[in-house]
This record gives structure tokens, sequence and C-alpha cells, in this order.
């Protein structure tokens, strides 16, 4: 059999005796998808429990990071970036890094204008509130 | 894997691409790169008709200051937003890439198809679909908005076309999206042995760079639409003020798209000036290494800078500053590349081709339009100059003079390959210079214009104006005429021109060893790679009337490092 | 790296002969190797699912511009989603990605049968999530808890009945519950009663130029406190922050195109579960397994994020 046919990954180890063998590509072993799968559903209960718990500021970076803990357990092991080629995890990583540019950009933006505008209702929802619900908000509460 | 026709397909088949199955089925339903790369080709020449009707329209308009009874106003709005958007969604984005590229890419790259073939039909008819979303948006009441849509005016008042053409954008970026993806697959894993990177024509890293922006930028484009269409439909109050919301917002995510989509307009025509300067001098391509990865450089900078189109647009002060010092460094890459082609061209053995007439064009051109920019880059003379006939002209040098000239020049450059005929040299040069002529006489006067302060997209202007749109509309339809001229001639040697050698210039990548035009698969066998700017080894053969390259001495040369 | 094996094949064939291709039905004629197939069908799906990263990413670009310009917003309107729904949807979508790279690892070692219950369950999984998306959506349309001028239409009586939620005021007015306790489900938490509205002791803000809220804003007097009942009609409420119709637009663009996506996913999973059910799939071609797999990662992946920014701000 011509040896151009095999991958060059290593897809001996997660088999288990007597099952078949893929011709490319790598085979993850059970006991690392529970264990991913279980893991993702800790941190879930965690992060919810989180939410009725008083942390101030803390509260959404501690959301975020668990999110970001669970898309790391998610990418490298469900989507075989672990054992895969460093290229298709560069290609990940770098598309975020534009959406990061873009928000960073955006935000610096929007922040340097936000104390001058307007605060409180516009015109078209003060017209509906005024009409409809007379002890809604005439300002707004910060 | 399921094809119409059970012959393994690389068995040995007797004629081209062109006679490899026929009947229009087999069009429709091909895989293969060459014939979807011509269908592009003859869809996005004719939306460069149309939009280029629309173009004469407009500037026939503006021969008169004043109103006219054969053209409203919201008539004259209509004919320029279609003019720029057809232009920019349908012609000049697709064009290179999707035209030449897909023809050319798997060729020069030695593969037999893109990667994914399915997908590359499946962007061909999104590309239908989009423009039949265009066309049923004229139907529907047209558009005025401007091809960049600003709420807000798209999002509040406009008219009923406008849902539909943004759906049709919509389509269209998808369909650039599935090539670029197409590109990049296939630029990382269909190579032969011995195309290393290095080894790459420019003209692919061009792609390459092309593809990756196509990427990133263009999904970005797609939810600016939709949030657009939702917020026009639904009225959500995210870009309109009426509900609370913000334009300059729409502006940032509309221009991180378009900026980007500049330089996919660019970028392959770079590429393409490589491969036609490089081969119709007879000279090594100065500067490999720096021309690739200016490619590379102009495609991520090109994120970088897209505020320079909002710096009267309410952004705020910091950014402004921000992005106008970014905007400098873009130029940089690109100046890299000029000065190399010209050191290509220094003490080469020029062939004064038609295809290496639109070369030449191109970099007077692109100069021009590049060093235009920089008026528009500085934030004092932006305030004077934006919104003014001075950006229309500085994007027509670099948009129609340098891209779509590009694309012609390449059409020049591959046409033999693509159709096996060779085309009257002498018409063709009297098409380029008609362009020419016609291109400077249409746009450098608009530079004048708007220095003094005409505004763009208008349909009225003062009449101490009109000498200047007197010329610039006397260029336009001698540029219509240099067009027409080139497409009368190339039409006419489909049927009685000379039948083309492999290679009629003289080149050393491995599109120029198959034959013209390629059997169906390519190549018949697998192709040897050597320096594809070394011209060493390429020799003029008499009997054939084209040129053919010793392969042997071409790959020996590359393998002991002589030509760089 | 190209894959393809080097040699120096002078004969009359293309690359290492027809071997291959007549070995291996499902290699293209393009390809030299079923590796070389595989792994550019994986980058080639890598390559989408960063555009994907980017489409979704400028919605986030939109939420982090929103909630940063108006944070009281969020906070407040994050009240009237179901925290645990949200967290019931997350697991959901999480067994489901389980089900999904069992499902890839059942075809790579050649387990049909495997393979056809993961996809099942996958599919189950996707249909669930939607099932339970429809409930939430449903239920805030009831409220008009809806996007730009809908939401400040008055919730009408049937509307309200179909939400279980009492409309009318109660006899007595009781002072603010300050934070409503979200896991009480449908309640019958009423209004309580406003007594009637003497407008003239609230002066008129006077008017900017069209479209633009005036600066000049007046604080209305001798307000009656209401209870903060996020299963109550919001536009009582005098806590409600100004644009709060915002968060529910961003709410449903953001939850609506990650939905347009998982129907996408039933789709296309129940494609390949047709695919499997006839025998299409072994461990020596599974590569739309495996491509099908990594999309609906990135559907979960785009869920991890969703759920803590609009589910879980305190």
């Amino acid at each position: 059999m011509a040896s151009h046919a095999h991958s060059s990954h290593d897809h001996g180890h997660g088999h288990a005796h007597g099952e078949a063998h893929p011709l490319v590509g790598h085979l993850v072993p059970y006991s690392t998808l529970f264990a991913t799968g279980a893991a993702l559903l800790v941190l879930t209960v965690i992060t919810v429990a989180a939410r009725y718990v008083d942390l101030g500021e803390a509260n959404i970076y501690l959301a975020i990071g668990i999110a970001v803990v669970k898309a790391t357990l998610v990418s490298l092991f469900f989507m075989h970036l672990r054992w895969d080629r460093p290229f298709n995890l560069m290609v990940l990583v770098g598309s975020m890094l534009f959406v990061v540019l873009m928000m960073v950009f955006c935000m610096m933006d929007v922040g340097q204008y936000m104390d001058t505008e307007n605060k409180g209702n516009p015109k078209a929802v003060q017209n509906y509130l005024d009409a409809n619900a007379p002890f809604a908000p005439v300002t707004s509460k910060k | 894997m399921t094809t119409l026709d059970t012959r393994p397909i690389h068995d040995e088949v007797p004629g081209n691409y062109l006679t490899f199955r026929r009947g229009i089925l087999s069009w429709i339903f091909t895989l293969d790169h060459k014939r979807i790369g011509v269908m592009y080709l003859v869809a996005v020449l004719v939306s460069f008709f149309v939009g280029g009707v629309m173009a004469l329209l407009v500037r026939t308009k503006l021969l008169f200051p004043g109103e006219v009874e054969w053209m409203t106003f919201d008539q004259y709005n209509k004919a320029f937003t279609l003019h720029g958007a057809i232009m920019v969604f349908l012609v000049i984005i697709p064009s290179i890439p999707a035209a030449l590229g897909n023809f050319v890419l798997p060729i020069m790259l030695g593969a037999k198809d893109v990667a994914f073939p399915r997908l590359n039909l499946f962007s061909f008819y999104l590309w239908i679909m989009g423009a039949i979303c265009a066309v049923y948006s004229l139907i529907a009441g047209g558009f005025d908005t401007g091809w960049t849509f600003y709420t807000p005016y798209s999002s509040q008042f406009s008219t009923g076309g406008t849902i539909p053409v943004l759906v049709g954008v919509f389509i269209l970026g998808f369909s650039s999206i599935f090539t670029g993806v197409n590109f990049v697959v296939t630029i990382h894993k269909l190579r032969p042995p011995g195309m290393t990177w290095f080894r790459m024509p420019l003209f692919l890293w061009a792609l390459y760079a092309t593809a990756l922006i196509q990427i990133l930028a263009t999904p970005v484009l797609g939810i600016t639409v939709a949030l657009l269409v939702v917020e026009r439909a639904f009225n959500i109050g995210i870009f309109d003020p009426v509900m609370g919301g913000d334009p300059v917002l729409f502006q940032h995510f509309f221009w991180f798209y378009s900026h980007p989509a500049v330089y996919i307009m660019i970028l392959p025509g770079m590429g393409i000036i490589s491969e036609i300067i490089a081969v119709h001098s007879h000279r090594h391509i100065f500067g490999f290494r720096f021309i690739a990865f200016s490619s590379i450089a102009i495609a991520i900078f090109s994120f970088l800078v897209w505020g320079h189109h909002m710096f009267t647009s309410g952004q705020s002060p910091l950014m402004n500053v921000l992005f106008s010092a970014i905007t400098f460094s873009v130029a940089i890459p690109s100046a890299v590349k000029v000065f190399n082609w010209l050191a290509t061209l220094y003490k080469g053995s020029i062939s004064l081709n038609t295809a290496m007439w639109y070369g030449l064009s191109f970099i007077f051109l692109f100069t021009i339009g590049g060093l235009t920019g920089i008026p528009l880059a500085v934030l004092s003379t932006d305030i004077h100059l934006h919104d003014t006939y001075f950006v229309v002209a500085h994007f027509h040098y670099v948009m129609m003079g340098s891209a779509l000239i590009a694309m012609i020049g390449g059409l020049h450059h591959w046409w033999p390959k693509m159709t096996g005929r060779m085309f009257n040299e002498t018409w063709g040069k009297i098409g380029c210079a008609l362009v020419f002529v016609g291109f400077n006489m249409t746009f450098f006067t608009q530079f004048m214009l708007g220095s003094q302060g005409m505004p763009r997209r208008y349909y009225m202007y003062k009449p101490e104006f009109q000498i200047y749109h007197h010329i610039s509309t006397g260029g336009s339809y001698i540029m219509g005429l240099g067009f027409v001229i080139t497409a009368i001639y190339l039409l006419h040697s489909l049927f009685a021109g000379r039948k083309a050698p492999a290679n009629p210039w003289g080149g050393a990548s491995l599109e120029w060893q198959c034959t013209s035009p390629p059997p169906h698969d390519n190549f018949s066998v697998t192709p040897r790679v050597g320096d594809c700017y070394d011209f060493s080894a390429v020799s003029w053969d008499e009997k054939q009337q084209g040129y053919v390259v010793d392969v042997e001495a071409h790959v020996a040369a590359a393998q002991s490092g002589k030509g760089h | 790296m190209s894959h393809s094996a080097s040699h120096a094949d002078s004969h009359g064939h293309g690359s290492h002969g027809h071997g291959d291709h007549a070995k291996y039905p499902f290699l293209a004629h393009h390809f030299d190797t079923p590796n070389q197939q595989f792994e550019s069908g994986k980058l080639g799906m890598w390559v989408f699912l960063a555009t994907e990263v980017l489409f979704f990413g400028a919605l986030f670009v939109m939420y982090a511009i929103l909630r940063f310009k108006d944070p009281q917003v969020f906070s407040y309107a994050a009240n009237y989603l179901d925290t645990i729904l949200g967290g019931i949807n997350t697991c959901v979508l999480i067994l489901s990605s389980l089900t999904m790279a069992i499902g890839v690892r059942a075809a790579q070692t050649n387990k049909k049968g495997l393979l056809s219950l993961c996809l099942a369950l996958t599919l189950a999984g996707a249909i669930g999530f939607l099932v339970i998306k429809y409930f939430e959506y449903t239920h805030k349309f009831h409220l008009n808890l809806k996007w730009g001028q809908a939401f400040y239409q008055p919730v009408t009586e049937a509307d309200a009945a179909a939400a279980k939620v009492e409309a009318k005021p109660v006899e007595n007015p009781v002072l603010a519950i300050s934070s409503p306790n979200p896991s009480a489900g449908a309640s019958t938490v009423s209004l309580a009663s406003p007594p009637p509205a003497d407008k003239t002791a609230i002066a008129a803000p006077k008017m900017g130029p069209d479209g633009v809220a005036t600066t000049e804003m007046v604080e209305a007097v001798d307000k009656p406190v209401h209870a903060a009942h996020p299963e109550g009609p919001h536009l009582l409420d005098p806590d409600m922050p100004a644009n709060t119709h915002r968060f529910f637009a961003i709410y449903y663009i953001m939850t609506g195109l990650h939905g347009i996506h998982v129907v996408i996913g039933v789709g296309v999973i129940g494609w390949l579960l047709v695919g499997s059910l006839r025998g299409r799939y072994s461990s020596d071609y599974y590569t739309p397994v495996d491509l099908v797999g990594l999309y609906w990662h990135v559907v979960d992946l785009v869920w991890i994020f969703l759920f803590p920014l609009f589910y879980l701000i305190h």
C-alpha cells in the first residue's frame, strides 16, 4: 500500500482494541470527549449560579472569562484543534483579532462623543409614551 | 463525487476545455474552473457595459449646469447610484479574482482545478442571483441613496428598491466570500511538488492576499446590509436618530468592509501588472519578495484605515487623527511595488504589446491616483476636499485607471490562452490609446473641479464649472469609444483571429506550458516547477510563431539557484 | 505544504497514476491523495468558520457599543429574560455538541449505527433548542417586548392574559420590590394601583428639533412609586431607562441570527442523517460528518458567548 496514503498524524492511540482505523485524521478518545462535555456542563452551572451573586464590576468579567474557558474547551477538544495543524488554530484566532480591532476602534470613537449626546427619549418615543404610558419615564435614570 | 459524464476524466481526451463536452447544459452544470471563469467574464463585461451606460447618462446630464427636461433630480440620483453599485459590486470586485483568477489560478499553480469546484459554481450562481436582485430593485422603484447607502436617508426615506438591492448586495457578498475560501485552500493545498511559496507567481500572491480580505471583510458587509434592511423594515433604532440611533455607527460598519474592499479591487490588478511587466520586458521581476510581502502588508493595513472616509461625518477628533496617521502608512507597500516594477522595466527587452501598453498605463495612472490620495488623507485638506469631485477623480484613477486597466491588460495578456486566438495588435493599441486619453480628459479635470469646490453627486452646478464638465464629458465619450473598439476587435478575434501558440509572449510560468486553449484538466503530465520569472530558457520558435520553454533547462536553472 | 508525494514522473500518467482514484471512489479528480482532500476540506471549513466569526463578530461589536453607551438599559432589560430557560438551552447545545463529536468518532471507527444514533440525538437537541426559543420569543411578543416602535405599544388585555400576567391594578398600592425573583416564572404579580394621574403636576418637556431629544428634561414631581415588575407591562414602569428598546433590538438580532444558523444546522444534520442511514460514511470517508461537526460546534461557540452577554447580566 502506498505509504503516502496515510496522514502524518498519530491516530494510533485513542482507539479501543478491535475498532476500525480511520484512513485520515485523528481519533479522539471517548474519555476526552466525555470529560470535555462534563466540564462544559459544570462550567455552565457555575456561571448561572454566579449571576445571582453580586460581585459588582467583576460579574461581567467572570461571566466572559468562564465563556472563554468553555469556548477554548470546545475548540481544542470537540473541534480537534488540539491535534490539528496549528494553521487552523491561527485562522480561528486571527479572525477574532479582527473583531477585536473593529470593536476597539469603534468604541474609542463612540466613547469620545458619548457625553455630548442628548439624554432621554427621542421624540418619537416620547410621543408614544406621553400618549400611552402616563407614568413612563420622562428622563433617563443613570 | 458525481459528474454528468461517466468517462474517467483523466484519460487523454482530444481537444481542449471548450470542446470537451458540448451543449448548454455542460456549461450550466460545469465544474471546470476555466468555464466558470469564462462565464464570470461574460457576466462581468455585460455589467460593465450597463454601468458604463449609466455613467454616460450622468456625464451627459452634466453638460448642462441647470435643470433639463429629459432627466429629473430623482432620475439623476438613481443613475449615479446604479452606476456606483453596479461597478463596485457586480464588476470590479469580482472581475479579476472571479473572472481572470478562476481561469488562471489553477493552471498557473500547476493544479487540475480549484479545491472546491462545486463551491466555485455556486459562487457564480450567487453572483447571478445578486444581479437579479439588483435588476428587480430597478423595477421596484430604484434606489437613490448613493452606493454607500448612508443612513438616515437609506433607513428612513429613499425608495422602494432599496431593500431588494441590499438583499442583492448580501448575496453578492457571499459569492465573494466563497471565491476567497476556494482560493485560500487551493493555494495552500494544491501546489505541485517544487512549487513553494516563493516559487509561486506574484499574481497568485496577490490573489491570496485578496482572498484574505474577502474572507475577513465581506461578512461585516453582510451584517451591515442585513442591519440596514432590518432597520428599514422594522425601524429598530440603531442607525436612525429618530429612534435614538447613531448614523456614524452605520458608517463605521460600512467602511470597515468597504475600505478593505477597495484593496480587493486593486491587489489582483497589481498582481497582473507584475506578470505583464516581467513577461513583456523579458526580465526577472525585481524584488520578488518585496512585492510578495507588500501584497500581504496591504491586505493587513487595509483593515486599519477605514475612518478616513469619515473625517467630516462627526467622527471624533481622536479617531480622525489616528486614522489619518495610519492612512499615510498604507501608501508605503503600494509605492514599494511601483518602484519594483520600474526597476524591472529598466534595461529590460521591452515588447510593446497591447498588454504592455495597458501595464504602462497602469503605472502612470496608479501613481496619480495614489498621490492624490494624500491630500485626502491629510485632515486639513480633506475638510475642503471631502465629498467633492476631487474624491471622485481620485477613486476613478485607482479603481478604473488602475484596477480596470489592469483587468483589461490581463484580459489581453491571457486572451490567447483562454480563447486560442490572437487579436489584432494595431487595433488593440488604438483602443488602449483612446481609453487612456479619454480617461485622463474625463478625470483629470475633475481634480480641478473638486479643488475648486464642486460637490459630488450634484445634479446642478455653478456655470463657471461648465467648461470642466464639457471636457470631462467629452473625455468620457472618447473612453467609451475606446472600450467599444476593444470589444469589437476582441470579439472579432474569436472568429477570425490567428490561432494562438501555447506561449505567444514568452512567459515562463506554468500556464504557458499547456496548449492554448488548455486541455480539460490543464496538464497531461505533472508540471515541473522552475523560476517563473527566469526567461533564460525561453526562446522563440519560428515554426510555431511563439515561444517555447526548455523545461529541463528551466528547472535545472532554478535548482542551481541561477537567475535568483 | 502540499501533501502530494514527491516524484519525478515523466510517464504519460498524471500524479502517481490512477491507483488512488480507482481505489477510493470518493477521491475527486483534482486531488492526489485522500489525505490531501481531507485536509483541504478541513482548511476550507475553518476558513469559512472564520467568516462566521466575523459575521457574528460585527454584531458583538454592535452589542459592545450599545452596552457601553447605555449600561443601565442592559441591566434593567436583562430582567425580562429567563435565565433558567437560557441555561437549559445552553446545556442542550453542549450536549448536542457532545453527541456530534461522538458521531464523528463513530464515523471514524466505522460504527454506522452509532453514527446515525448520534446524528439523530444532535438533531433532537437542535430542535429542542428551537422549541425553547419559540416559547421564549412568544412570551415576549405577548408583552410587546419587541424591537423599535413596537416596544412602545401598550399591552392589550388578551396579550397579557396569554402571557399569564395580570394587567389590572390591585386595590392597595405597594412599595417597590427592588430585585424581582426571576425564577418565580409566570407570576401574577400585579401593578400597584396608580392613583389618577395629575399630569398638570408634571411640566411638559421642551421640544428640541425633530428627531432629537431635548437636553432640557424636567423631573416629574410627586410621582407615585411603582413596583419594578419584569412580568408586567414595561411601559408603566417609571424605572425603565430611556432607549430600552435597543436592548431588545440587539437581543432579537443576535439570537435570531443564531437561531437561523441552528435551523440551517437542522437541515444539514438532517441531510447527514439521511446519508448515514444509507451507509455513505465510513472510516475511509467521513469528511462531511467532520465538517458539519465543525459548523455545529461553532454554532455552540456563538451561543456560549451570547448566553452570558444577555442572560447573565447582573
